[in-house]
This record gives structure tokens, sequence and C-alpha cells, in this order.
């Protein structure tokens, strides 16, 4: 391919990806700008007017921060207990720590309720132990939707920093106590200083996943509204015009949040410099501590396995059967058998996977262009390609669902719109515009890794293009390629904030026939599904941890 | 005519001229060395006779016709990268066999004849390995087996033996001499260590700016360095301040010395040059009337000689090789021509 026909073809990705991600978000801005008669600002005036506005962006706000500080404050000591002390069980249970990630945020937000909800096991177990009339709790408000947020996020405080801590040279600490420092400024001065890339990019990723975070404010929020739930209760009330400068205050909030975020930490420095072995592990004391240690490990493993624990529990009790008793009275397989047998319970489960895998293979094809044209042919639409395939990462998704189905919702050719909303094309289109940056990530830093002159040692050993990429250039990039793809398919299979707003019942996931299952009380049946997206999730997540110890 | 001829090769990038007008002809069966510091053109040079780079001029011909239109894959010239470039998903077999089955080799012939390429370079029976457990020589020796499997016409190396240790790297470098020669294969071979070209070159390009310096053997690269780059480059040289008698003499500090004109131009008795001596072009002697004087600052054993850093009234910095025990630091001596030639160059010759 020449430079020439590679620069051209890096201007049209840029154009594909300007229409499907720059131009709906930027749709959103201008018909909140718009009414009947031409620009106005009425939508803004009525916005900055209503109290319960800015309420919910303050509650989007703290909450996000406190998510952060919360999963911080419990994934960073775990990282240090488990990647720095040696007790028995350590490797086996510093797996299971990981797990919360394996849920999907709705599957974790409905295990969340059957555990600990009003009629939860927790709660019933505590009311039928007193002796209550009524259920002990209700789990509601910002206080349950920040419980659910820190027991689903600190796992990225705890991967990122327990990998930090592994890749840390041991000689640095030795160095540090040879020059006379104590334990408590070594850790202040030196490991703390190491861990800040990793902390600042768990810290990060915390706040903009509670942002967008819609399953739980949904499920536990009750009257207290965020701004996700507040788009879609303002756009269910069919009062568009507002939802749109809603929308477009929550993007600004991310988007600001995102660029103070960057100036305030410019790029991890500190994180390439480790080379040498990682530190020894520190043995506990004596036997006592030792154990003592081991048996606070295995009872948090218990605590947060609690919820898969419930899920699978609650996904072998039939239709009906539940009522009062503080434990299910009976099981049986009948809940998945139903999944299967009836094709009303089957369509979701076909729908998410045709849809899930239409959008990943989709996504893959886009990042693998992307990939080719900015790392390989160096295009000068790179910066743009970039930055196009990973902002969908820094908008909500309760954003891109609204701005999809403004783009979508008028015939208008000349201003590249189409009618797409109420069809079974819009739900695929929105799983992959949000797993771009998913892909794209992957598989930039495949290609990055990619060493050029293999494809020139293919050359020079007489093997054609297709030769050069079926032999070499693919199975080179295979476990970027089946990184990026299988989390975008679990991502997608799970995705329940965008699918709320853009499904049809014809194309109905499975995320939202969970919820319908909820509403008819059929808790069996939604656990059942819930468990199939968790094993779906929990295998991509073995692979991956297995395509990461190859590497 | 020869067997490989470059024909005023120029490669520009964004407006640095990489390559410059460079122009080399190779016999069949020779290994040319281009050697040269870093960014001096030689790895774009081997870059333009592989077909990875396009010259913006001139032309690439082997066996007389021209080249330089053929794609890589067309050219068919083997290269061991740098780096090695193996195939990190391949086996040792599957990596040598590549090449071969670009070419349509299948079956009992393909396995025979990876077989023989792995023998070639003492790998025999290494096929189901993995590139990645090899050592760094055996990785050396796996690329440089599946570049010569296809029987390529040429053979390009670029720093075959820069990843290396120094032990391993001085063995490798006589195995890999050894097998270009027994084969017969003509190669060229980029390098930045002297060593390296010297060994492996039958003929040495020195580079400079994309621009050819010097051609030759290794010993007149040495004996008649054509500048005093050349003569800095290879091998050691100090550098003195010197005033132009004849073609045949020159005087440094006052004292007479024997030397080479190298030019380049005439030599104009009276003009400002500068004189470069190799340590072993001057000895240490009393110092006297007549001879440039100057203190030992430094001596650096190596075994049979040393070498003594002398800095001379004039103030220049001279590097002098002597029996150990001929001075000691902060000895005053004298420094007279030994009669090996010291080359003198115009003064303005950068």
């Amino acid at each position: 391919m020449t430079a020439r026909r590679a620069g051209w073809l890096g201007w049209l990705l840029v154009a594909v990806l300007a229409w499907l991600i720059a131009y709906p978000l930027a749709l959103v801005l201008v018909e909140g700008l718009r009414g009947p008669a031409g620009w106005t600002l009425e939508e803004v005036r009525r916005f900055a007017s209503r109290s319960s506005e800015w309420e919910a962006l303050w509650a989007s706000l703290w909450l996000s921060l406190a998510s952060a500080v919360l999963s911080g404050a419990i994934g960073v000591p775990l990282a240090f207990l488990f990647e720095r002390v040696d007790f028995p069980g350590r490797k086996l249970l510093g797996v299971l720590v990981a797990l919360p990630a394996v849920l999907p945020p709705l599957v974790g937000v409905v295990a969340f309720l059957f555990l600990y909800g009003e009629t939860g096991f927790a709660g019933r177990l505590v009311q039928h132990v007193l002796g209550l009339e009524d259920p002990p709790w209700r789990l509601e408000g910002p206080v349950a939707i920040l419980l659910v947020h820190a027991y689903s996020m600190y796992v990225y405080f705890y991967l990122f920093c327990r990998a930090a801590l592994s890749r840390m040279d041991g000689a640095m600490l030795e160095a540090a106590s040879a020059l006379g420092a104590g334990r408590g400024r070594t850790l202040r001065r030196v490991v703390l200083p190491h861990l800040r890339p990793a902390l600042a990019g768990a810290a990060l990723l915390t706040f903009m996943t509670s942002l967008a975070s819609f399953s739980a404010p949904y499920i536990f929020g009750g009257g207290y509204r965020v701004m996700t739930t507040q788009i879609v209760f303002t756009r269910l009330n069919g009062d568009d015009g507002l939802a749109m400068v809603e929308t477009t205050a929550l993007m600004l909030l991310a988007l600001g949040a995102l660029a103070l975020f960057r100036r305030a930490d410019p790029g991890g420095s500190l994180a390439g410099v480790g080379k040498g072995t990682a530190p020894g592990l520190a043995r506990a004391g004596s036997a006592h501590a030792r154990a003592g240690i081991a048996a606070a490990a295995w009872l948090l493993a218990v605590l947060l396995l609690l919820p898969h624990l419930t899920l699978l529990l609650v996904s072998f009790v039939p239709v009906g059967t539940w009522t009062t008793e503080p434990f299910p009275p009976v099981f049986s397989p009948g809940n998945y058998a139903a999944l299967v047998a009836e094709p009303e319970r089957l369509r979701p489960l076909l729908n998410s996977l045709w849809m899930a895998t239409a959008a990943t293979a989709a996504a893959v094809g886009i990042a693998l262009a992307g990939g080719a044209l900015v790392v390989r042919k160096r295009v000068r639409a790179s910066r743009l390609i970039e930055g196009l395939l990973g902002l969908p990462w820094a908008v909500p998704g309760t954003v891109f669902a609204i701005a999809l189905a403004a783009l979508f919702s008028v015939r208008a050719p000349w201003a590249l719109r189409t009618v797409l909303v109420g069809t079974a094309w819009l739900l695929p289109l929105a799983y992959l515009i949000r797993n771009l940056p998913v892909t794209g990530r992957a598989l930039l830093a495949g290609f990055r890794q990619l060493d050029p002159a293999l494809e020139e040692a293919a050359a020079s050993l007489g093997a054609g293009r297709a030769r050069t990429i079926r032999r070499i250039v693919l199975p080179a990039l295979a476990p970027a390629l089946a990184a990026g793809a299988t989390l975008a398919f679990v991502t997608a299979l799970g995705d329940f904030v965008t699918s709320i707003m853009l499904y049809t019942y014809d194309t109905r996931p499975i995320s939202l026939e969970i919820l319908g299952s909820l509403r008819q009380g059929d808790v069996g049946v939604a656990a059942a599904y819930g468990v199939l997206l968790m094993a779906a999730s929990a295998v991509v997540f073995a692979l991956g941890a297995r395509g990461e110890s190859r590497a | 005519m020869g067997f490989l001829e470059l024909e005023g090769l120029t490669r520009t990038f964004a407006g640095q001229r990489a390559v410059d007008g460079l122009s080399l002809t190779l016999q069949r069966g020779e290994v040319l060395a281009l050697l040269g510091p870093s960014g001096s053109g030689k790895t774009t040079t081997l870059r333009l006779l592989a077909g990875f780079e396009v010259p913006d001029a001139g032309r690439v011909i082997l066996e007389g016709r021209d080249v330089t239109p053929l794609a890589p894959v067309a050219r068919r010239f083997g290269m061991v990268f740098q780096h090695y470039a193996l195939f990190p998903h391949l086996d040792v077999g599957a990596n040598v066999a590549f090449g071969l089955e670009s070419r349509g080799v299948r079956g009992p012939e393909l396995s025979r004849r990876v077989a023989e390429a792995l023998s070639l370079v003492d790998l025999a029976g290494f096929e189901r390995r993995a590139v990645a457990k090899l050592s760094g020589g055996q990785q050396q020796r796996v690329a440089l087996a599946r570049a010569l499997a296809p029987e390529p016409q040429v053979l390009l190396l670029d720093e075959p033996l820069s990843n290396l240790d120094p032990s391993l790297r001085e063995r490798t470098r006589r195995e890999l001499r050894g097998l270009v020669h027994r084969l017969g294969m003509t190669a060229v071979v980029v390098t930045h260590e002297q060593e390296d070209a010297f060994d492996l070159g039958d003929r040495i390009a020195l580079l400079r700016g994309g621009r050819l310096e010097q051609l030759g053997t290794s010993d007149e690269l040495y004996a008649t360095p054509a500048s005093a780059f050349v003569a800095s480059f290879i091998g050691r040289a100090s550098e003195v301040e010197a005033r132009v008698i004849s073609t045949d003499v020159a005087e440094v500090e006052g004292a007479r010395w024997p030397v080479r004109w190298a030019g380049p131009g005439p030599a104009v008795p009276g003009a400002a040059a500068r004189l470069l001596a190799r340590p072993e072009g001057l000895r240490l002697v009393a110092p006297g009337a007549g001879r440039v004087g100057g203190a030992v600052t430094g001596r650096r054993f190596t075994g049979p000689v040393a070498f003594f850093s002398v800095l001379t009234a004039g103030g220049a910095n001279v590097e002098v090789a002597a029996p150990p025990e001929a001075a000691r630091e902060g000895d005053v001596v004298g420094l007279e021509p030994t009669g090996a030639d010291l080359h003198l160059y115009p003064a303005a010759d950068a």
C-alpha cells in the first residue's frame, strides 16, 4: 500500500468514526439549544432553574468522588496484603479477590439485592433471628449506591496497585534502608511515589465508571437521582429537549473531570523505571499472626464471594416457591431448562449473543484498521483516529444512548441521518461504539509491540502481503485480538445502560429480561440469566489471565 | 562489470540526505562491510539494497539486471536483522521453513532443506524448539539459517553481532566468516564496530554522512587513510597541530617529523596542518633539544604494551604505545617518530 493510499484510508476512517462518535454527541449539544421555533436557550433555562437537576449533578459528582475514595481504601490495603505478605492460600485468594470484576454491573446489583436487599438473605436472617415484623433495613439511596460501587470498583485499585508493587525493584527498598530510611519513610518517600501512576489510573477509572454508573442508581436509588437516572426518567416523561440539556451536562462533567485529571497528572513517568526483581515477601512474624492473617483473608474472600454464591443459589429457586422463609425451601434446575425450552426466554439470549458478536466483530475490524494505519502507516490522521477510538470511554453510556437515538430518529440523508430507532440495527451499533475503546486500545498496543522487522523479514523471505498477514501479523497479534475481543464481547453481552434506552421488544437483550423477570417476581429466572452472564465473564477473565501469564 | 552494483544511490529523509550518491561494486562471492558511525547511512543503504526503502535516485543492479523497482518479496535477498526478527509464534523449524515455503518447497524436500540449513549453523535437531527459549547466540544462528535456507543470491546482515556479549561475539564472528566464505555468498554487512568490519569484510566501505569516505581492505584503510576522519575512525590516532614543510616533512612544536601527506589537495609549504599519529607511530625518549617535549599524564596498562597519555609543551594530548616500564606518571619525556606513517592533512579538513 502506498503512503498516499494509506493517507486517504486514514481520513476515511476518521470520517466514519466522526460520523458514529463525534457527530451524535455534537447533535445532542445542538438539539438542547433548539426549540420548535429555532435556536433558543429555553431548555437550558429550564434546566438551570430546576433544583432537582443541580441535586442530581451534585449527587453524580460526590458519589463518584466518594466511590473512588472508598474503593481505594479497600483496594490498596488488599493489594499490599496479597503482594507483600506471605500466608497460606495467598495465591488462590489473590485471584478470588478480583472476582467482583467478573460481574456485569446489572448482575452485580441484582446479586447485591438478593443478598442484602430488604428481602435478601441477610435481611431475612436478621429478621428471623430477632423475630421482627418487618425487614430490618431497606437497601436504598446514596449509601446503597456507594456500597455497590465500592464492592465492584475496589478491584481497579487492587489490580493496578498489585501490578505496580510486583514491578517494583526490590533493590530500591534495600537501597532506601541502606540509606537509613525507616519503614515509614520508605513507604512515604519510595513506595507511594512509585505507586502514584497506578493509584492515579485506578482513581480515574473508578471516578469515570461511577459517573457513568446506571444499574446501581437505577435499582437502588429509589427517589435519589443521579445524572444518568435523571436523564432516563426525563426521557421516559417525553421531555426530550430537557433530556438533551441534561445529557450535555453529564457529558461536560465527564470530559471536564477527565481534562482536570490529565492536567493534574500528566502521564505516569515512573512506571517504566522498575527493572530487576520484585521485593521478597514479608513473612508475618509469629505462627499466631500468620494464622490470624490467613483466617481474616479467607473470611474476606467468602464475604466477597457471597454475592456470586447467592446468585447461583437463587437461580435454582423455582418460581413462586420462596415467600417468607429465611431460606428457599425448594431447589431445582428448572429455571435453566426454561431459558432454553421457552422461546420467550430463549429469545433475549439469542438476541444478546448475535448483537454482541456482530458488534465485537465490527469493533475488532475497525480497531485492526486503526492499528495498522496509526502504528504501521503513521498516517497524518493518526492522532485523530486514536482520539476518536478512545472518546467513547470518556463519555457515559447514557449519553451515547441519547446521542444515537437523536442521530437515528430522523430520515435526512443529506445530513447523514436515517431512522434506525425501533430497528434491530441500533443496539449492535451502540455496542460497537462502546466497544471501540477496548478493542482499539488492545490492538494499538498489539501493533506497537509487534516488531516491524517481522513483516520485513517475511517479505525478504518471499512472502506476499496476504501470506504475511495470515502467517505473521495476525498470529503475532492474536493475544491482543483475543484480549480486546473477549472483553468487548462480554461487555456487550451484559450491557444494560444503553440497552434500556434503545431496545425494542424484538431485540430485547439479556439485561432487560433480567429486569423484566425481577419485576414479575421471577427471581430464579433473573438469577439464572445473571449466572450465565457471570459464567461468560469468568471464562473471559480466565482466558485473559492465561494470555497474560504466557506473554 | 560486478555482480552487485550500487549506482549513485540517494535517499532523503525530511530534507536530510541519509544516503548521498553512493556507488559501490561487489564481485561474486565478495563480502563488503559497510562501516561508519551512527547516522552515516549504512543501515539505510542496506535497506535500499533489500528493497525496504525506495531510492530517490540511483539504481541497484544485480548481474546486469536493474532490480531497483522490485519489491523486497521479488528481490529475494536474504537478510539477517539486527534483532533477528524471528517469528515468535513459530518454532525454529517453521522459521527456517518460511522462506522455502514461499518458493513452493514442500514435504520431505522441505524438512531435508530445513535440517540442512540448521546443521550449517550447528543447530541440527533444533527444529521443534521455541525461538524464545534459545540463547542470544542461538537466535542469531537461527536467523542466519532462515536467511540462508532459500539460497539467496545476496546475503544482507544488519549489525549481526551487536546483540551478543563480547566473548560470544568473537566466536560467532569467526563462525560467520567461515560459513559465508565456505558457501561463497556475496554479502553486505552493516556494522559500527571496526573489528567486525576488519574480520568479516573482504573490503570495507567507510561511510560518513551518507557518502563514501573510503573503500578498501582493512590494511589499506589503516595504513593509508584517505582523510583525517578515516584515520581517527579506524584504529586509534592522536591529533597534533603541525605546519607543512614539504610533502614528506612537517614541523611539530619546533621538531621536524617525516610524514605522509594524505591530502586532499597538494601540500602547500608553510600552511597549517593536522598531524594524526598512531600510538605506535611515536615513541618515548629522553627530553632534549629538537624534540617535542611533554609530561606523562596517564598510563593505561594492557599487558605487553601500555598506552601513555602525554601532554606536550604545545598543549596537545598524544597517546603513545610503549613497553609498560617505559615511563611513569609525571615523568617529563620527549617524543620521536618511530618511522611508522604519520598522516598529515590540511587543517581545514574537518
